[in-house]
C-alpha cells in the first residue's frame, strides 16, 4: 500500500494517487492496483481510504438532503423544481403540509413559477428524477431575505467541521443562514447591510475553500465591515 | 452538433456472443480475423451515368454513380477540375437510417472516400480543364447505400474506384462560350487506385471488414486508405475508444496487403 | 482579405521552418482554465496563432428527451469556426468539415468521461475556434479536456492532442496553416496517457508506412508534453488563490 500523490495537495483527473489495497472514497477509481483521481480536487487520506474532495462540480441529489429550489412549472398534481442538479425535481402536491394538501386549482396559489422553495429530497435513484417534500419544520416558500447560489462542492467547507464555519458566520453577521446541500444558501439579516456582509463572506468561502487561514480571514473581513453581530436564534436547519 | 448515438437494438447476450467468438479467434460468420467477406463487383449498370459500380460485400450493398458535368473551378485552383463526393445513407438500407439531410455518418463516409481519391491524385484534375479559371469538368461521385450490413466505408471505396476505373466520357472542348462534345467515349484518366481497408477493435482483438454485429459491439474502428504504391493516403479513426501505438503499426501493414488484394479484384471487374 | 502567398520554401537549408521552428518543435502554447462565467466549465488555448475557446455545460437534463440514454450521459460536441477565424471569411452555416470534426472530436473524448454516473443527461462541449492556424481540432481537444475537468465532471484522465505532418519530405511537428496547405501530409492525433490509447487519428496526404510510424511517435511525445501543461494549467488557478490567500498556519482543510 503506497501513497503516491501528496495528501492535502491539488490533484488533477488521471493523476496517480496510490497503489494497493486502499478503500476508494469519492472521486477516485481503480485500474488494476492503481488508484487515480477522477477530478480536480484536494487529495485526502483517511486511514485506509483515499478520497478526492472536488474543487468544482455540480450538485448530485441524495435522499435526505436539504435543497433550495426554484419552481419552474406548475402541473396538475405538483410542481417541477430546478434544484441545480442534472435532473429536474418533482414536488407532488401530496408532499405539502395540511390535511390533504392544496386542491388542484390552488396549486399556483401555494407555489407559483419563480418562487423559491426550501425542500428535502424524499427519493432519488438512477431510473427517475428526484422527488421532494416540504413537509417538515422550516420547509416551504422563501419570501424574504437573500438567496445565494454557490458551487455545491463548497458546501462542506461553508458548514465547516462540526458546523464551525457556519456558526461563526451566523454569529458574526447577525444573520440566520440556511444552507442547502445543492449550493443554494438562504440569508436573513436584521438589516440589508448585515445580509450583504454575510453574502460576501459566503462567496469568499466559495472562492478560497481550499486554502488555510480562511476562518480567520473571514472573521477579519466581517469585523472591518462594522455590522453588529449577535447570537443567532437556534433553528432547526 | 455531434452526440453519442443511441445503442443499437441488440440483446446483451448476442453482443457477448460476438465478443467471445472474436476473442477465441472465430467470428460470427466463421471468418478469420484478417479476411474479407465475399466481394462482388459489377460495373456499368447505370447507362445514363458516366460510370457506375455496384458492390456486394457480404450482405452490404453499395451503388456508386459517376456523373461528369461542366462547371466553374474553385478560385484557388483555376487550373484544376472539380471532384465532389457525396453519400446517402437512406432509410432503404437500414431501419437505423432516417430521411433528411446527410447525417454525420454519411458526411464522414463521403469525406473519407473523397480524401482517398483526392490525396492519391487518382483523378487527373488538370485534364479536366476546358478554359483555365473559367470552365472545367466536375466529377460527381455519388455513393448510394442500398443495404447496411457493416463496413459501408470499404464497400463504398471499392464501388467508387470501380466506377471511376470504368467511367467513360466524351472529349469536351470550349468553342467560344459553348461546350462542345466530340463523338467517341474515352476512359476517365486515372493516375492512382486508392482502396480503403477498415478494421474494428472488438474487445482486444482487431478484425478486418467488420460485419454489422461486430460494428455494434466494437470499441473503435480504423480506416486506412492505401494508394497503388503501398503508401497511406488517408486514415480515419472512429468509435468511442481507441488504439495503442502497436495496434496501429500492425493494422497499417495489414492494410497494405489487403488493399492490394482488393485492388486487383476492382481493376479486373472494371475492365470486364 | 487576400490569401497569403505561397511561401517559397517551407524549410530552409538549415532546417528552420518559416516561423523559425525546428522540425520537432511545438508552437508556443498558452492554456487558461475557468475563464467563462456562465458555462459550468471552460478553457482557452492559444497554440501558434490558434485561439480557441471551449465551454462545457452539464451534466444536465437531456433535451430533447429522445436522445437520452438510460444508463449513461450523452456526450454532445460542437466544433465551430467563427466566420472571421480564417483568411477568407467562412460562411457561418455549419459546414460538412465542421460536422465531421465535431464527430471525431466527440469520439476522442468519449472514453475518458465517466458517463455512467449520470444516466439520462447530456454533457455539452462547445468548441469555438476564434482564430484558426492549423491543428485547430487538436488544440480544441486539448482545451475541451480542461473545460470538462473545470466543470467538475468526473473523468479518467485528460486527453492531449497534437498533429504532425510532412513538409518538403520531412516529418514535422505541429503544422501551421501554411505548412498544412502546402505540405505533403497532415496527421492529427489525440492520446490518453494512462490507458495509452490513441483516441483521434486522421490522415490526409501521402505517407509511407515508415513515415507514419515516425510521425506517430513524434506526435505521441508531443502529447505527453502537452498533457503536462494541461495538468499545470488546471492546478494553477487554485494554487494562485492559495498563495494569495494564505497568510498563516490554520486548521486543516475540512473535507
Amino acid at each position: 500500500m503506497v501513497i503516491v500523490a501528496e495528501p492535502k495537495q491539488v490533484v488533477a483527473p488521471g493523476e496517480l494517487l496510490a497503489e494497493g489495497d486502499h478503500l476508494l472514497g469519492d472521486n477516485s477509481f481503480k485500474v488494476g492496483t492503481k488508484i487515480f483521481s477522477a477530478c480536480i480536487g484536494i487529495f485526502e487520506v483517511d486511514g485506509n481510504r483515499v478520497t478526492v474532495v472536488p474543487l468544482k462540480g455540480g450538485y448530485f441529489p441524495r435522499v435526505g438532503d436539504l435543497v433550495g429550489g426554484r419552481i419552474v412549472d406548475v402541473g396538475l398534481s405538483g410542481w417541477t423544481v430546478d434544484i441545480r442538479a442534472p435532473y429536474e425535481a418533482m414536488l407532488p402536491a401530496s408532499e405539502t403540509p395540511g390535511p390533504r394538501g392544496p386542491r388542484r386549482r390552488d396549486l399556483s396559489e401555494s407555489f407559483d413559477v419563480g418562487d423559491m422553495v426550501l425542500s428535502q429530497v424524499l427519493a432519488f435513484d438512477r431510473t427517475r428524477d428526484p422527488l421532494l417534500t416540504v413537509k417538515g419544520p422550516g420547509l416551504g416558500k422563501i419570501s424574504t431575505g437573500r438567496v445565494v447560489e454557490i458551487s455545491a462542492a463548497k458546501i462542506p467547507r461553508l458548514i465547516g467541521r462540526k458546523g464551525s464555519m457556519i456558526s461563526m458566520l451566523k454569529r458574526e453577521t447577525g444573520c440566520q443562514i440556511t444552507v442547502g446541500q445543492n449550493g443554494v444558501v438562504m440569508v436573513w439579516g436584521k438589516s440589508p447591510e448585515n445580509e450583504r456582509v454575510a453574502v460576501e463572506a459566503i462567496y469568499m468561502v466559495e472562492r478560497e475553500a481550499h486554502t488555510r487561514g480562511l476562518t480567520d480571514r473571514i472573521r477579519e473581513m466581517i469585523a472591518k465591515s462594522n455590522v453588529v453581530g449577535e447570537v443567532a436564534r437556534t433553528q432547526a436547519a | 452538433m455531434s452526440f453519442t448515438p443511441q445503442l443499437p437494438p441488440v440483446a446483451k447476450l448476442e453482443q457477448k456472443t460476438v465478443v467471445d467468438l472474436v476473442a477465441n479467434g472465430k467470428r460470427i460468420d466463421d471468418r478469420t480475423a484478417d479476411s474479407y467477406r465475399p466481394l462482388h463487383i459489377q460495373v456499368g449498370l447505370i447507362e445514363k451515368a458516366n460510370g457506375s459500380a455496384q458492390v456486394s460485400l457480404g450482405k452490404s450493398k453499395v451503388l456508386v454513380g459517376i456523373k461528369i458535368e461542366t462547371g466553374t473551378p474553385f478560385p484557388d485552383t483555376p487550373d484544376e477540375g472539380v471532384l465532389t463526393v457525396n453519400a446517402e445513407l437512406g432509410p432503404l438500407a437500414s431501419p437505423l437510417f432516417e430521411t433528411g439531410p446527410p447525417s454525420e455518418q454519411a458526411i464522414e463516409l463521403a469525406r473519407v472516400i473523397d480524401r482517398g481519391i483526392r490525396e492519391s491524385k487518382a483523378v487527373d484534375m488538370k485534364s479536366l480543364v476546358l478554359l483555365k479559371g473559367k470552365k472545367v469538368q466536375v466529377v460527381f461521385v455519388d455513393i448510394y447505400i442500398l443495404d447496411h450490413d457493416g463496413n459501408l466505408i470499404d464497400a463504398a471505396s471499392i464501388a467508387a474506384l470501380a466506377a471511376l476505373a470504368s467511367a467513360k466520357l466524351l472529349k469536351a472542348e470550349l468553342k467560344g462560350d459553348e461546350v462542345v462534345y466530340k463523338p467517341g467515349l474515352h476512359p476517365l484518366p486515372l493516375n492512382n487506385h486508392p482502396v480503403a481497408v477498415t478494421f474494428a477493435k472488438v474487445g482486444k482483438t482487431i478484425v478486418v471488414d467488420p460485419v454489422l454485429e461486430e460494428e455494434q459491439v466494437m470499441n473503435a474502428r480504423l480506416t486506412v486508405t492505401i494508394e497503388k504504391n503501398g503508401n497511406i493516403c488517408a486514415m480515419q479513426k472512429g468509435g468511442l475508444s481507441g488504439f495503442t501505438q502497436d495496434e496501429l503499426k500492425t493494422v497499417v501493414h495489414l492494410a497494405v496487403q489487403k488493399a492490394a488484394e482488393n485492388r486487383a479484384k476492382i481493376l479486373a471487374a472494371a475492365k470486364g | 482579405m487576400p490569401e497569403p502567398k505561397q511561401p517559397e520554401k517551407l524549410i530552409d537549408d538549415k532546417g528552420v521552418r518559416i516561423d523559425g521552428r525546428r522540425l520537432d518543435q511545438l508552437r508556443p502554447i498558452k492554456l487558461e482554465v475557468g475563464i467563462l462565467d456562465k458555462a459550468d466549465g471552460s478553457a482557452y488555448i492559444e497554440q501558434g496563432k490558434n485561439k480557441i475557446l471551449v465551454g462545457v455545460y452539464g451534466p444536465r437534463e437531456a433535451h430533447p428527451k429522445h436522445i437520452a440514454l438510460p444508463d449513461r450521459a450523452v456526450l454532445r460536441c460542437r466544433y465551430r469556426m467563427a466566420p472571421f477565424s480564417v483568411d477568407e471569411r467562412k460562411n457561418p452555416a455549419p459546414s460538412r468539415r465542421e460536422m465531421e470534426l465535431s464527430k471525431v472530436i466527440r469520439e476522442s473524448l468519449e472514453s475518458v468521461v465517466l458517463t455512467d454516473l449520470y444516466p439520462r443527461t447530456t454533457i455539452d462541449v462547445f468548441i469555438e475556434v476564434l482564430q484558426s492556424d492549423g491543428g485547430s481540432r487538436c488544440a480544441g481537444i486539448t482545451a475541451a479536456s480542461l473545460a470538462l475537468a473545470d466543470a467538475g465532471i468526473p473523468m479518467r484522465e485528460l486527453v492531449a492532442a497534437c498533429a504532425v505532418g510532412k513538409i518538403q519530405g520531412h516529418i514535422a511537428l505541429d503544422l501551421s496553416d501554411a505548412e498544412d496547405k502546402y505540405g505533403e501530409a497532415d496527421l492529427p492525433v489525440a492520446w490518453v496517457p494512462n490507458a495509452n490509447l490513441v483516441t483521434l487519428l486522421q490522415m490526409d496526404g501521402i505517407l509511407t508506412t515508415n513515415e507514419f510510424e515516425k510521425g506517430l511517435t513524434m506526435a505521441l511525445d508531443a502529447c505527453k508534453t502537452i498533457h503536462g501543461m494541461q495538468q499545470e494549467a488546471l492546478k494553477k488557478k487554485y494554487l494562485v488563490i492559495k498563495e494569495v490567500a494564505e497568510e498563516r498556519e490554520e486548521t486543516e482543510v475540512v473535507a
